[in-house]
């Protein structure tokens, strides 16, 4: 019997393939893009843990040069002679490719080659990496020995041979062991240039959490979208089973298997669908992967893989995504199906009474959404609480959307003056409940689209204008040695109108490492430079000695104001006068003026200087450097120049989060040309009686049309303030806790404009086909309605 | 000579002998030179490019004639050469301690390149023993960066801030640290240098494998020990073994037995056993004013009379060791059968005490287990 009742249950399948595929797509494009975001977040978690194992990043204290110049081999042996179990790194860029060299004989915990061989790693001399790192080495006489466990972008060698190819002066940083044995002597005694920082201060994986949690809402968002095509699919498939289920019942069907059967035909269409959507979802993720990798880098300096690995965690999550979401989307329609009377007429769709009711729960919980974040917002700690918030506020705009647009028609039908009007937006109205999930899902991609684009645009304006104060000086110039300093400075004296040198180094600052800037008193930075808050006549007190001035993400992380006092050397607390917009920087930044820096730290000398001239003397001033002076050309870059870089790297980074939009807004649409062709056929028995009243069935086609277009433009309207409400909590909320900084909001109409204008092109396309189907409807068809049923 | 009664690994499974470093060995401590590239061969079955004799390091040969100062310094165009101390001490109330200093060099290439690109590798092990614990660490070091070497004249051997040092060889400070213990005493000659084998060839084996071979077992110690609980005042005697190479093992050595003994009589002997198809053993007998007496295969005897499960292997702690030419039958008792090297490649290092036809006192060493 089991067989014969599935064959009958399956058969259902067979006449309306449409809505098959329709099912199994929808939940394999929802598997797609959520298994996506996991594959890409799990293969940037590899990178961080293979970078974590093979270099140690993260893992150890180390010990870097507090001028951020190279460490001596003499200190570095000085140390070792006092007791300290330290062990050297050399880090630096041969060409394109990150070499990292270390001395496997004294690294602790299992930095180094790894199983390879050790003896051929210290002999011979050895370069470890991926394949595609090797490949871009290109030839360094060394032999090249390819890894795939190797740390993603780095190329590892021996320290000896690290030094002589990258022609370094010294060590880069010096590990520290982390049991040290008895009897050392201090640090500063014997290394009083070195600081140590704390280990998990350059913890690649902290730094990126909130990155990858971004992606994870954008994951689940496309999931959440994509579990409404396949709520409507299994609930239309259910409905339209209403018939036969009463037949098979009647027949003595137990209703018991009944539902068994139905749970285990849903289990293996999710399944089916999983499997295709993990094989979308590697691919998604392949395509990403490049987009994201050089976002990380550009924001977080992290290494991630550029090649996707297939990992059984993030395919077993998928799939355990797709088949809770099509459990989720038929509990429903199997909990009905139980309470479905044996005897009761078969119907389709919902009731009016029923529609009333849903519209009153649904505002009801959208009301409560919206309180719970605004509970968010006001008492909400940490970064979760941000995407909370997102989370609520999006819910609450689907949940609205039923019912408003139901108030919205009912308006519209008592403006109404004649029959055919009333009828249309009365249709419309009634038609509501069985659209009404494609239309969130149109809902939730457009604002988030509008968000998304809202936040992405107002950070590029403000990073534009934020690069233009910031790097006021036509030219920049980094000489090798103080010497080389002094014979720049005499030799750019006559040739141009200031020099502002950049007398830089590393300072910590409660427990983190910051950076510590001396600035000259010179109008570029009084004309240029805006604060976010700052004292009366800041840069007179500053130049005073009076105080200083931070970043906005040191004034966050240690929750410093105006009048704060900052620690700039050992005994030496200074008020903070003013706080700036630093963005794109994940460290903390601490200015004041020259002279104080020059009295406090005597041993620094600024290598790098900023020139100010005309901008049209530069291209000379340059070739004077490189010629006469002899300054090798990668030590000088310009104005023009270090825009450009920095806005590429803003541009790449968020590659991804269009391609997100892009997709999730393709999915909407796709939920909305099928809601719309499941529904067409059910339409039928509201159409035949217009027709039989006289109108012709074209003008049925475009009535439709139109129905479709008014509910997508309305749809469109209301998604329009959801989505300037998520770029505030984005730009205002979770900015500040991902990134420490918070943004200005601006708005950008033509955007909006264009995005609207493609949701209805989205709309009119899903929406052309079925009122093509409803325009050629045999009229046959159109009489049967009368004759059927219902 | 009888053959052992206990089961000898011919297998690699112990790093150190045959299986990881094959070749790369000589007698005596020489595992532990495998054991200097071990971080390195214990993984990787490698340094098998190491065990061919002709990569152009020199060879220990018969007619050199050791010359002091400079033969206290290193051989760069030797393999491997070490730098071992041990001492038998008394702490607070007579407890008896054991001290271990040793300093091991292996290079990659014959030759002295300065810098990064030296081919010497350095290692060193430092321990301390009592009746109920035992210390050990380990450091590992490049050569020609100073972070790790030896200079003949003044005397300075050291790796990292452990350093063994002084005007000469008969007045030195021997200081060594790590997370649990430390050490800081002063050794003081109070005899001759021995020149081991014939004079200074040491043979070691039947095939012909040797090296130059040199002690100075006249030490006397006192300086003070800091172990978990506090520092603590020592004195002793100490014996210090000075050796180089640059040839393996015979193909069937597993590994060797060695034994340094001071007798209450003030007579020492230093004897070994190299376990292998067929033992071979060699010894000396030194007399209280230093005259060395060599003693050919099998002349000198050692038996195990117990074991102890010691890091999972079966580890003699007590032996019967026999020199009939000089009347000597005793047993050798370790003070503390858990004296495991736990260092790249793991080995067994103690003091060991004396009763029988003579009483002392004296360390013992036991690879290949």
């Amino acid at each position: 019997m089991i067989g014969a009742v599935l064959t009958a249950l399956l058969s259902h399948w067979r006449r309306h393939p449409v809505q098959g595929v329709t099912l199994i797509l929808g939940l394999a494009l929802a598997t797609a893009l959520w298994a996506g975001v996991q594959a890409i977040n799990a293969e940037a978690k590899a990178s961080y843990a293979a970078a974590a194992g093979v270099l140690g990043e993260g893992q150890f204290d180390q010990l870097v040069s507090a001028n951020g110049g190279p460490i001596p081999l003499d200190t570095y042996v000085a140390l070792r002679r006092a007791g300290w179990l330290v062990s050297p790194v050399v880090d630096g860029r041969l060409g394109s490719v990150r070499l990292v060299g270390v001395d496997p004989l004294t690294a602790p915990g299992g930095i180094g080659p790894g199983d390879g061989d050790i003896g051929a790693f210290l002999g011979g001399g050895q370069i470890i990496g991926r394949a595609d790192v090797l490949a871009a080495l290109g030839d360094t006489g060394v032999s090249l020995v390819e890894s795939p466990d190797a740390a993603p972008g780095v190329a590892m060698t021996d320290i000896g041979v690290a030094l002589r190819l990258l022609d370094a002066p010294g060590l880069s940083r010096v590990i520290v062991a982390p049991v040290q044995p008895l009897g050392r002597l201090p640090l500063d005694q014997i290394a009083p240039g070195l600081m140590r920082q704390a280990a998990g201060g350059a913890d690649i994986g902290a730094l990126t959490d909130s990155f990858h949690l971004n992606l994870t809402a954008f994951g689940l968002l496309a999931f959440a979208v994509g579990i409404f095509i396949v709520q409507g699919a299994v609930g239309l498939a259910f409905e339209q089973r209403r018939p036969m289920i009463r037949t098979l019942r009647a027949l003595g069907v137990p209703l018991r298997m009944l539902m068994g059967l139905m749970l285990v035909e849903l289990l293996l269409l999710a399944l089916v669908a999983g499997a295709i959507g993990l094989a979308l979802g590697y691919l998604v993720a392949a395509a990403l992967l490049p987009d994201v990798a050089a976002t990380l880098r550009g924001l977080y300096g992290a290494d991630v893989a550029g090649t996707l690995s297939f990992r059984p965690g993030w395919a077993l999550a998928g799939l355990a995504m797709a088949v809770g979401g099509a459990l989720l989307a038929g509990i429903g329609a199997l909990w009905r199906l139980s309470r479905l009377p044996l005897l009761a007429t078969a119907h389709a769709g919902v009731t009016g009474t029923q529609a009333a009711r849903m519209a009153i729960w649904q505002a009801g919980a959208a009301m409560g959404l919206l309180v719970i974040a605004g509970g968010l917002l006001i008492w909400g700690k940490g970064i979760a609480a941000g995407f909370g918030m997102l989370g609520c506020l999006l819910l609450a705009g689907a949940l609205a959307l039923p019912p408003v647009l139901s108030t919205l028609l009912a308006l519209g039908a008592r403006l109404a003056r004649s029959a055919l009007p009333h009828w249309f937006w009365a249709d419309a109205r009634a038609g509501l409940p069985s659209l009404s999930l494609a239309l969130m899902a149109l809902l939730l991609a457009l604002s988030a689209n509008i968000g998304v684009a809202t936040m992405v645009s107002s950070f590029r304006l403000t990073f534009t204008a934020f690069l233009d104060q910031r790097l006021a000086a036509e030219m920049y110039v980094q000489t090798r040695d103080p010497a080389q300093a002094a014979a720049l400075l005499d030799f750019v004296a006559s040739r141009v109108d200031a020099v502002l040198p950049i007398n830089e180094r590393a300072i910590t600052i409660a427990g983190t490492v910051a950076e510590l800037y001396g600035a000259r008193d010179h109008a570029t930075y009084r004309d240029n430079w805006r604060f976010l808050d700052a004292a009366p006549q800041v840069w007179d007190r500053l130049h005073r000695g009076a105080g200083v001035i931070i970043n906005e993400q040191l004034a966050r992380r240690l929750g410093l104001a105006l009048g704060d006092g900052v620690t700039v050397a050992p005994g030496r607390v200074l008020p903070v006068l003013g706080i700036y917009g630093d963005y794109g920087n994940p460290v903390g930044q601490v200015i004041l003026t020259e002279n104080l820096m020059t009295s406090l730290y005597p041993e620094e000398h600024p290598l790098r200087f900023g020139l100010r001239l005309p901008p049209a003397n530069v291209p000379a001033l340059r070739d004077a450097l490189t010629g006469a002076f002899g300054l090798p050309d990668a030590q000088i870059i310009d104005q023009g120049a270090i825009k450009a870089l920095s806005l590429q790297v803003f541009d790449r980074t968020f590659t991804v989060t269009g391609a997100l939009n892009v997709l999730t807004l393709a999915v909407a649409g796709f939920a909305l040309l099928t809601s719309l062709l499941t529904l067409s056929s059910m339409r039928l028995p509201q159409m035949a009686p217009l027709w039989a009243l006289g109108l012709p069935r074209a003008a049925l086609g475009a009535l439709d049309l139109a129905r479709v277009l008014l509910l997508a433009a309305l749809t469109v309207l209301l998604a329009l303030p959801l989505g300037l409400a998520l770029a505030w909590v984005l730009l205002s909320v979770v900015n500040p806790l991902a990134f420490g900084w918070r943004l200005p909001m601006y708005l950008f109409p033509w955007d909006y404009l264009r995005l609207a204008l493609t949701a209805l092109g989205a709309a009119l396309l899903a929406a052309l086909w079925p009122a093509r189907h409803l325009a050629r409807r045999a009229p046959a068809d159109l009489l049967r309605a009368f004759a059927d049923e219902r | 000579m009888s053959a052992s009664p206990l089961p000898v690994s011919s297998s690699p499974k112990y790093p150190g002998v045959r299986g990881s470093a094959p070749g790369s060995t000589i007698p005596r401590r020489a595992v532990l030179l495998g054991a200097l590239a071990a971080p390195l061969t214990a993984r990787a079955q490698g340094f098998a490019s190491l065990g061919t004799p002709t990569d152009g390091f020199a060879l220990p040969d018969r007619n050199t004639r050791l010359t002091f100062p400079a033969d206290h310094g290193p051989h760069p165009d030797f393999r491997i050469e070490w730098w071992y101390l041990t001492g038998n001490l008394s702490g607070p109330g007579g407890a008896p301690m054991g001290l271990q200093w040793t300093l091991f060099r292996t290079a990659l290439a014959p030759g002295a390149d300065a810098g990064w690109d030296s081919p010497h590798l350095w290692m060193g092990h430092a321990a301390v023993t009592t009746a109920t614990a035992h210390h050990v660490a380990e450091r590992l070091a490049r050569g020609g960066i100073g972070q790790a070497g030896v200079t003949a004249s003044p005397f300075a051997a050291w790796i990292d801030d452990w350093q063994m040092a002084g005007p000469d060889m008969d007045s030195l400070r021997l200081t060594a640290s790590a997370p649990d213990f430390a050490y800081d005493v002063t050794l003081t000659a109070e005899g001759p240098l021995v020149l081991q084998g014939d004079r200074g060839y040491s043979v070691k084996s039947a095939g012909g494998q040797a090296s130059h071979y040199y002690s100075q077992p006249f030490y006397r110690i006192a300086g003070q020990i800091t172990l978990p609980g506090g520092p603590v005042p020592v004195t002793g005697q100490g014996w210090l073994d000075r050796e180089w190479s640059s040839q393996p093992l015979s193909a069937d050595q597993t590994g060797w037995d060695w034994f340094s003994l001071s007798f209450d009589s003030g007579d020492k002997m230093m004897g070994f056993r190299l376990r292998g198809a067929a033992d071979f053993t060699a010894a000396t007998w030194i007399a209280p004013n230093g005259t060395a007496s060599p003693y050919p295969d099998g002349a000198f005897t050692c038996l195990p009379m117990e074991t102890a499960p010691v890091a999972g292997r079966d580890i003699p702690v007590r032996w019967q060791v026999r020199l009939p030419d000089r009347g000597v039958d005793v047993t050798v008792t370790a003070l503390n059968p858990a004296a495991w090297m736990v260092t790249s490649v793991p080995y067994w290092e103690g003091p060991v005490t004396i009763t029988g036809s003579h009483g002392g006192h004296g360390y013992l060493e036991m690879t290949g287990y």
